[in-house]
């Protein structure tokens, strides 16, 4: 039933566009997680070494990327590395901003392994280098899959700030057809279907792993 | 430093450990013959654990020095100053301690058998051949053979300690620190756990360090018992002099209350 509003035809006219939009998207979240999760693991690590050489400006580094808008640094980005594509700029952005979070996830989740545990290490004189690798990391990324889950969820929708460096993901493929068919109400709604339609099973599915865990 | 029957064990020298302001070992001197079982008694906060905890490296001494099999540990004397030694170095004298915990402290991502492998395959450089062939023997000694590849948090408690112990065993240390090791277990596993230490006392000549409130294991097991009090020894004995007839008032205080 078509309304002034609501076009049935238009709705479904715009889907394929769409649907190419949300691979785009999909993309830059998988890559920008896997950033993320890398680089998080990479600062929380960096920053528990006693060095103040390194964890003073890595600790600046995080707060300052934590302090200003994902956009903001999305459009800076942009215009400064002018020679890379701006989908590689986008999910490089998205994924060091999203570190610095996974960072703290990572930290709590190695604050959670018991003391005990480095002590038995040094009581068995395990390397520094193995402990980590051996012990405390496979315990601590077990208590960060759930917190993972959830960045991977905000991450994924945050991804329409793309649009603004000019990446075509499915929030630009929207505006596109809004702006050229001026039938902006059907493409923004399938849109926000689309997002529903992929965050709300992860999301179930992260809430089960985090019961699992628990 | 060559090794010969008389060089201690362990050898502390004057070693002093506060916790801010809390003294927990003033100047503490004390030695520990190779092949010695020595009991350490005491109140809590006595400084019995710190002990193991210096030998151990889990803590590190304000002042003094301690000696393993006579090699300097922790710190040694250049001139009249008295020096850090650094990590690497020794690494190489805790390999020949090993400890076993209140806790147990197991690794909860490994099975039993990866437990016991870890360390002397990546510490050691044994094969994972011979490490495995090491284990299965310590296995069966504690009596968990079938239990080699179950998590840890399969197993009673009683179980975890003796894999445990078996994991601290397969370091071949010469000396073994066991930090009251039955404290954290239901009382009717605690036999087993000290069946299999008497049976370690008896079938090896590894040198043993005790912090437990076992008083009849301390007797059956050890050979020397040393009373702490204000992290100074008080008084020590062979066990049965000790259990029997206390010289020292604090000592007839203190095993009248927990016998």
């Amino acid at each position: 039933m078509d309304t002034e509003f609501w076009s049935w035809e238009h709705a479904i006219a715009v889907l394929p566009e769409l649907l190419r939009g949300l691979q785009i998207t999909i993309l830059a979240t998988v890559v920008g997680m896997v950033i993320a999760s890398i680089l998080g693991l990479v600062v929380a690590i960096v920053r528990r070494s006693r060095m103040r050489v390194v964890t003073f400006p890595v600790g600046f580094l995080v707060e300052f990327i934590r302090s200003t808008p994902l956009l903001v640094q999305l459009v800076f980005a942009n215009l400064l590395f002018t020679q890379f594509p701006s989908l590689a700029i986008g999910c490089v952005v998205l994924g060091v901003h999203y570190a610095t979070y996974m960072s703290e996830v990572y930290r709590a989740g190695i604050d959670a392994v018991p003391k005990g545990q480095w002590e038995a290490s040094i009581a068995l004189d395990l390397p520094r280098s193995r402990t980590w690798r051996a012990v405390v990391l496979p315990q601590a990324i077990r208590n960060t899959l759930p917190g993972l889950g959830n960045y991977a969820i905000s991450m994924f929708k945050e991804t329409p700030f793309l649009a603004f460096i000019y990446v075509v993901e499915m929030y630009a493929a929207a505006q596109a057809y809004g702006g050229s068919n001026f039938r902006y109400m059907e493409a923004i709604t399938m849109v926000g279907l689309l997002f529903l339609l992929v965050s709300y099973p992860t999301s179930l599915l992260v809430r089960r792993l985090e019961n699992r865990l628990a | 430093m060559p090794e010969n029957d008389t060089t201690p064990a362990i050898q502390f020298q004057g070693v002093v450990k506060r916790f801010g302001d809390n003294v927990v070992l003033d100047g503490l001197d004390f030695t520990v013959a190779q092949g010695d079982r020595v009991t350490l008694i005491g109140p809590s906060g006595s400084g019995k654990t710190t002990i193991l905890r210096l030998l151990m490296t889990l803590e590190e001494a304000n002042d003094g020095l301690i000696y393993i099999d006579g090699d300097p540990y922790t710190h040694e004397m250049r001139g009249d100053k008295r020096v850090a030694i650094p990590d690497k170095r020794r690494s190489l004298v805790r390999r020949r301690v090993g400890m076993v915990f209140q806790q147990f402290n197991l690794f909860p991502n490994m099975t039993v058998l990866e437990n016991i492998i870890e360390a002397p395959i990546h510490v050691l450089g044994k094969s994972k051949a011979e490490a495995i062939a090491i284990a299965e023997e310590l296995l069966d000694k504690v009596g968990l053979s079938d239990k080699r590849d179950e998590r840890p948090n399969k197993l009673s408690g009683g179980q975890q300690q003796r894999v445990a112990i078996a994991r601290a065993l397969a370091m071949e240390p010469e000396i073994l620190l066991l930090d009251e090791v039955t404290s954290a277990l239901d009382p009717e596993l605690v036999a087993d756990v000290l069946g299999v230490l008497r049976n370690i006392a008896e079938t090896t000549d590894i040198t043993m360090l005790i912090v437990t409130h076992e008083m009849q294991f301390a007797r059956e097991v050890s050979n020397r018992v040393l009373m702490f009090d204000k992290g100074k020894i008080i008084e020590e004995a062979d066990p049965e002099t000790i259990f029997t007839s206390p010289a020292h008032e604090r000592t007839q205080e203190f095993l009248r209350a927990i016998l």
